[in-house]
């Protein structure tokens, strides 16, 4: 009996502090998105409001149709799904190569790319600028892309490699028994077999791309190229105290993620714990 | 015979070499350009001679008043958040782990801010802690809270506006080692638990000397990559403060991006890299030996 009290007790407590911590958590989403929602008379207004006086859309409507944010989101949209594809492509075909063959040079090569794993991605920029501006490749989205891409290519070779091991053999003998060369044993066996770790690759590398900051900013001067984070970030200094805008904006960009992970929890709490790599 | 030998032995370097190929063009490449570049007073116009210096710039950096502090800002910052996300992921998953409904409710609210753009969320912090009594911070903490008496310009101090950059620290990463650790509690066997409450062991005992125990890999491994993460901290310091006021808030990180972008000086900039990269490397293979000598000592 008294057992069953505490263990009511200290549940009392643990959800009192779940709860407690899910608001310190969430207030600041729903401020957000309160504030997104008032006109620019209230966005300073004291007391602060929760619920918005007069709430308005029009925050947003101004947001998608003044300074080429649709244009800023087709941006976004284009460098996403090239990275993407291109990573779970390439991580996959490199995973395959590590996980099924042998080779002069493989533990050297595998552990040199898990290094690259580690790297601070920022401390290359500069060399990085030299060599975009070297190819004139400056001012161009597939500039953004090359170097995404090749930042995502060693955690996703990593999760894909370990996946592409519990393969059985069996299976890749018989095909290799039928005459199926390596590239259909690839394409054919391996890829439809590795979809769950190929959808946690895709999702990490497109929440990756579609966040992206810095790279960004750096090599994409002109104001028509800009990705989402580079346009929200201007935004916020064009309109400076306009923060219903920037808010507006700001949930604008973060809805297809969100939504994302909503919808793909699993793979998102998956790929964290196999990658345990800080995004 | 033998051509098709040699034609098999091939195959796996076929498969390798378009990844490799984007590899070696911007990580590989950059990482040998900027260890020469940083030998260099590099000059950034095309056709300019560059003059050689040798280590000049990483001594000019030992010597460079902000660099030093922008050093002791991110150490800082690494302490603070590093220790915050630590402590109170692992807090929040032994509660999770405890508790039998509404796991995965808790779970998404708490991750929510890992997958939000730093973009986002640090521009919310900004906002969060404007100067004015209408910020929402200080109207917490003066007109609701009653826990200040004054309303607190957080971010024209370099103090109060590492407050602020902290908290968003913590309060992005929590849910990310809140998983890690959660994962890590629900794969210890619960045999364990039961022969020890059988026993008679507290919950509490139980935590210390069952679960920390086996956890210990895991919270090294944590620690590690918080470690790295906290040093890249640039997109937060760059929105909320600038590195202002007067530089007083600068991170390595941004420091360093302002002098290869502002100042133009790529030589100092890439030195200034190595240098992170270098203590980056120390502390995580201090941390990793520290991980091996504790499982050496519980055997």
């Amino acid at each position: 009996m008294s057992q069953s009290k505490q263990n009511l007790l200290s549940n009392i407590v643990i959800y009192t502090l779940l709860v407690f911590g899910a608001m310190l958590t969430l207030v600041p989403f729903l401020y957000m998105i309160s504030t997104a929602l008032k006109g620019p008379v209230y966005v300073f207004e004291y007391p602060p409001r929760f619920i918005p006086a007069e709430p308005t859309l029009d925050n947003f409507i101004a947001a998608w149709t003044s300074k080429r944010f649709d244009r800023y989101f087709l941006n976004s949209l284009f460098v996403t799904i090239g990275t993407t594809l291109l990573v779970v492509f390439l991580s996959s075909m490199m995973a395959f190569a590590f996980a099924r063959f042998n080779f002069v040079f493989k533990k050297t090569l595998y552990y040199s790319i898990m290094i690259f794993m580690m790297l601070p991605a920022m401390i290359l920029i500069v060399p990085q600028f030299i060599l975009a501006s070297k190819l004139k490749l400056l001012d161009s989205l597939p500039a953004v892309i090359m170097v995404y891409t090749a930042l995502n290519i060693p955690l996703n070779t990593f999760i894909l490699t370990g996946f592409l091991k519990q393969v059985p053999k069996e299976l890749e003998e018989a095909a290799r028994i039928d005459g199926a060369s390596s590239w259909s044993i690839y394409w054919k066996i391996m890829l439809p077999l590795s979809k769950p770790a190929l959808a946690t690759a895709a999702i990490f590398s497109s929440l990756g791309a579609w966040d992206e900051y810095v790279w960004a900013l750096t090599v994409l001067n002109d104001p028509i190229k800009r990705t989402l984070p580079v346009g929200i970030a201007a935004f916020h200094g064009v309109f400076y105290s306009d923060w219903g805008l920037v808010f507006a904006a700001s949930l604008i960009a973060i809805l297809p993620t969100i939504t994302l992970f909503i919808l793909l929890q699993r793979y998102f709490v998956k790929g964290t714990i196999s990658g345990a790599i800080k995004g | 015979m033998r051509l098709k030998s040699i034609r098999t032995s091939l195959v796996p370097y076929a498969f390798l070499l378009p990844g490799l190929l984007f590899l070696a063009t911007w990580i590989v490449y950059p990482m040998i350009k900027a260890l020469q570049i940083s030998a260099y007073d590099w000059n950034i116009m095309p056709g300019q001679i560059s003059e050689f210096i040798g280590l000049d710039n990483y001594i000019r950096a030992f010597h460079d008043g902000l660099f030093l502090l922008s050093f002791k800002n991110t150490l800082l910052y690494v302490v603070v958040t590093v220790c915050g996300q630590l402590l109170l992921g692992l807090f929040v998953a032994l509660m999770l782990d405890h508790i039998t409904k509404g796991r995965v409710f808790f779970r998404t609210i708490y991750y929510l801010p890992v997958v939000t753009s730093w973009v986002v969320v640090s521009l919310l912090f900004k906002y969060l802690f404007n100067s004015s009594p209408s910020g929402l911070i200080n109207y917490l903490l003066v007109d609701i809270l009653h826990l200040m008496s004054s309303h607190v310009p957080w971010l024209s101090e370099p103090q109060t506006s590492f407050i602020a950059i902290y908290c968003l620290g913590v309060w992005k990463g929590v849910g990310w080692t809140m998983v890690i650790f959660l994962a890590a509690l629900q794969s210890i066997p619960s045999e364990f638990v039961e022969v020890a409450s059988i026993d008679g062991a507290s919950g509490r005992q139980i935590v210390r000397h069952i679960t920390l125990p086996l956890l210990l890999p895991t919270i090294i491994l944590v620690m590690i990559m918080l470690t790295i993460g906290a040093f890249q901290a640039y997109i937060q310091v760059a929105l909320i403060t600038g590195g202002g006021p007067v530089h007083r808030t600068e991170v390595l990180l941004s420091y360093m991006y302002d002098s290869a972008f502002t100042d133009l000086d790529f030589g100092y900039a890439a030195a200034q890299s190595y240098i992170l990269i270098f203590v980056v490397f120390i502390i995580s293979q201090s941390q990793l030996r520290l991980m091996k000598s504790e499982s050496l000592q519980q055997e």
